[in-house]
């Protein structure tokens, strides 16, 4: 990766990162939210590898496992709860899933 | 040791205490047992303690003769310690206090074994145990009261038997406090219970302030202190007061002018209690005191004088009152006031053995007549009951309702011949009204006579005591004489008369005894030379008697005096006996002059004109005015409830309701209102919860790079 400064990869995290964050904000699909919300892990992964091999530390190579160890569980988490929701809404629409309105 | 060892050794003087405790005792096991215990039982225990304290007290006049008269006292108890007050109870033995002391408990005892017979025939005694031990519980606590009395070492200790006899007679008095003298219901007796009581209290005050003027001058209330610094320093101004003021207590308790009004209401009591506390003991113990402070009365001649005149007055005039009752307990009851009258005068005069001498004799008969009284009151009850039952029937008070009129055992109108049904009472009643009438030789002769003689000696500094007396000893022949000639002789002038019986063993017994003193009573002090043995047994207190010898003019001309009022009494009432509805033949003679007798010269009328009803329209005003309408209508309904009322409306409407609730309200409000605007924020849209969380993390890192 010699050669490609770090402010390139840094640039293409933000990116990705506002997509993810548009993303969650403007979709009404809880599948789209939840794959935008993963857009924005890998975005802040991009970040964390990029800026670890810039610096030659492994602390942010690391940090990016335990990212997508938590992002894996909370995929599971998240996946049994939209098919819960599906089945008794019949519907994925986050709008329509507002009960705890106060 | 033997006995006349013990009794120069002293060692009976530590008896002393006892002349209190076995009537104490006495008392206590009739209140604890008594209940359980038969009324012959009970009238026992009581007799035997008061014969006990007697036999203390002959072995306390044996030992005190047998040390020379020396004065004993006898440390009992700590009392008082304050300061300057150093109060002990102590028991003072001499030969004054031991007279008194034989005198109280050997009559008592008398009277306490006559009680036991007469309570129980009593009108108003309706099979009521528990009222009979009563009875001889206060008679017990009387014989305790009067001997801390008469044996106490200050004037304090003898202030608080003075304050105790005046209950007990207070008690006694009131004693069927739910029948009057006839048995009928009625609040009279417990209201002649009350009239003595405030009486004495008038009295008593007076007594009091002399006992703190007393203290305040002398710095003691010990009699032996408080003489000796009145003969240091005789300062007549403040023995006079304490004197003076002393007066007013004798007058209470001695039942002379101007208060002598509650004794002859006090013969509502049973008859003993007349006998014992109204006419023997009680009553001389204003006599008693006055000889008792001789150091301080001989110091100031002016209150010796008006001591006299209160005395010889009172003899005169409760004489006249006397003459014209019907109630053979009344004639007693101002009898009775007459002779105190003679003891203050004697001791008045200075004549202080002639004064405890008649005290001595006068308890002897006057006990001796108030109880045949009873025993005479008592033989027309049964004669009535008699009557009103036919034979064999057994008492039953009640019947005494059933009449339509209430037959009133007590007057005289209503007896007659008596002498046929009651001989033995007869002679008992005999012998005390010779010895009350002076007649030679009975005791009331020469106890008389040597008032009337030392009357007689001063004359000069005591003008006008000898006249009053003398002619008060003859009203006391004549009405002596009236009561006998109505009660005892002429024709019977009711069927009850006629049927009347004599009294039992157990209450004529006792009154030979007394009969017996009546009788020889006289040998105590006889005016002759080698017998004068009251004045010299009370030289040992009192300082040098002159033994004053016989004097003929004076004896002579009192029991002429004597013969010639008994010869008019019964030219009047016994040459042509008054029958039955007939009024007194006196009231024809006297005409005003007799009502004012038979009606007691208004006194109680005027007392209650002068005194009693301004004294209750003060206390009306007092209650209703003062108390009711300003103290409770105004001041408490209108000022302080008022008041009150306003504060808390003022407290509840613009303090509370404006100010407290306000500030709850408007906190309560403020909770509302923001949580009503911040729920808005909570709008179950999760894509704006992602947008706030957004721009939050954006405000914060903004908030780091620029900061």
């Amino acid at each position: 990766m010699d050669g490609i400064s770090v402010n390139y990869y840094v640039g293409l995290s933000t990116i990705l990162f506002v997509i993810g964050a548009t993303g969650v904000l403007i979709r009404r699909n809880a599948l789209i939210i939840f794959m935008s919300v993963e857009l924005m892990l890998n975005a802040g992964n991009l970040a964390f590898v990029a800026f670890a091999s810039a610096h030659d530390l492994l602390n942010g190579q690391v940090f990016v496992f335990f990212i997508m160890t938590v992002a894996a569980a909370e995929v599971a988490v998240g996946l049994a709860l939209i098919v819960a929701i599906f089945r008794s809404k019949k519907s994925i629409n986050v709008d329509e899933i507002n009960v705890l309105k106060g | 040791m033997n006995f006349s060892e013990a009794a120069t050794s002293g060692l009976f003087f530590h008896l002393a205490p006892w002349l209190v405790f076995f009537p104490v005792i006495g008392l206590l096991i009739n209140m604890i047992f008594g209940g359980k215990m038969s009324e012959k039982a009970v009238g026992t225990v009581a007799s035997l303690a008061s014969g006990a304290a007697f036999v203390v007290s002959v072995l306390l006049a044996y030992s005190l003769n047998a040390v020379h008269g020396e004065l004993q006292t006898v440390p009992f108890a700590e009392w008082i310690h304050i300061g300057q007050l150093q109060l002990d109870w102590t028991f003072r033995v001499d030969s004054l206090s031991t007279v008194m002391m034989l005198v109280v408990s050997g009559v008592g005892t008398l009277i306490h074994i006559y009680a036991i017979g007469y309570m129980h025939e009593d009108v108003r005694f309706h099979d009521e145990v528990k009222r009979f031990r009563r009875f001889f519980v206060f008679l017990n606590l009387f014989i305790a009261m009067m001997m801390i009395l008469v044996s106490g070492d200050s004037y304090l200790m003898l202030f608080v038997g003075w304050e105790g006899v005046g209950l007990c007679s207070f008690l006694l008095i009131g004693f069927w406090y739910d029948f009057d003298t006839l048995g009928r219901k009625s609040t009279a007796n417990a209201e002649a219970g009350k009239k003595a009581f405030i009486a004495n209290r008038v009295g008593d005050f007076g007594f009091l302030l002399a006992i703190f003027t007393t203290f305040w001058h002398f710095g003691t209330l010990q009699f032996d202190g408080v003489f000796e610094a009145a003969a240091a320093h005789p300062d007549p101004y403040v023995i006079s007061a304490i004197t003076l003021f002393m007066l007013i207590g004798v007058t209470g308790k001695s039942a002379q002018v101007p208060l002598y009004v509650w004794l002859p209401d006090a013969m509502a009591g049973p008859t003993p209690v007349s006998a014992l506390i109204h006419a023997a003991t009680m009553v001389t113990a204003g006599v008693y005191l006055v000889v008792r402070s001789a150091p301080l009365y001989s110091v100031v001649h002016s209150a010796s004088y008006i001591v006299a005149m209160i005395g010889a007055v009172t003899a005169l005039f409760a004489a006249t009152i006397a003459v014209g009752q019907y109630d053979i307990k009344k004639v007693l009851a101002y009898s009775t006031i007459s002779q105190l009258g003679f003891m203050v005068a004697a001791v008045g005069t200075g004549a202080y053995v002639a004064g405890i001498f008649h005290l001595a004799a006068h308890a002897f008969f006057k006990a001796l007549l108030f109880l045949s009284a009873g025993s005479v009151i008592l033989g027309m009850e049964r004669g009535h009951h008699h009557l009103a039952h036919g034979h064999g029937d057994h008492a039953d008070a009640d019947a005494h309702h059933e009449d339509g009129e209430v037959f009133d055992p007590g007057d005289m109108r209503n007896m007659g011949n008596l002498r046929k049904q009651m001989p033995v009472t007869f002679w008992l009643y005999l012998a005390g009204t010779l010895a009350l009438a002076g007649i030679f030789p009975f005791a009331g002769f020469w106890s008389k006579d040597e008032i009337l003689l030392d009357a007689k000696l001063h004359a000069e500094h005591f003008p006008g005591v000898y006249w009053l007396l003398a002619i008060a000893a003859f009203l006391t022949a004549f009405y002596m004489g009236r009561q006998i000639w109505m009660v005892f002789y002429g024709k019977e002038r009711t069927e009850v008369a006629k049927h009347a019986q004599e009294s039992p063993p157990i209450m004529t017994v006792p009154l030979m005894f007394l009969a017996f003193l009546a009788v020889f009573g006289g040998a105590l002090n006889l005016p002759f030379e080698g017998f004068h043995n009251l004045g010299h047994w009370l030289e040992y207190t009192i300082g040098h008697v002159e033994d004053l010898p016989l004097n003929l003019g004076v004896a002579g001309v009192s029991t002429l005096l004597a013969l010639l009022a008994i010869f008019l009494s019964w030219l009047i009432y016994g040459k042509n006996p008054i029958k039955a509805g007939q009024p007194d033949p006196l009231k024809k003679a006297l005409g005003p002059i007799f009502t004012g007798m038979e009606n007691k010269w208004f006194v109680d009328e005027g007392y209650k004109a002068v005194v009693l009803d301004p004294f209750q329209k003060l206390a009306k005003f007092l209650s209703i005015t003062l108390d009711w309408n300003f103290w409770h209508d105004w001041f408490h309904e209108s000022v302080i409830y008022g008041f009150f009322k306003w504060l808390a409306a003022f407290l509840s409407d613009p303090v509370d309701m404006g100010i407290i609730n306000a500030v709850a309200d408007w906190l309560a409000d403020l909770t509302k209102r923001s949580s009503e605007s911040l729920r808005r924020l909570q709008n179950g849209f999760v894509r704006s919860y992602a947008l706030s969380v957004l721009l939050g993390v954006v405000a914060i890192l903004g908030y780091l790079l620029f900061k």
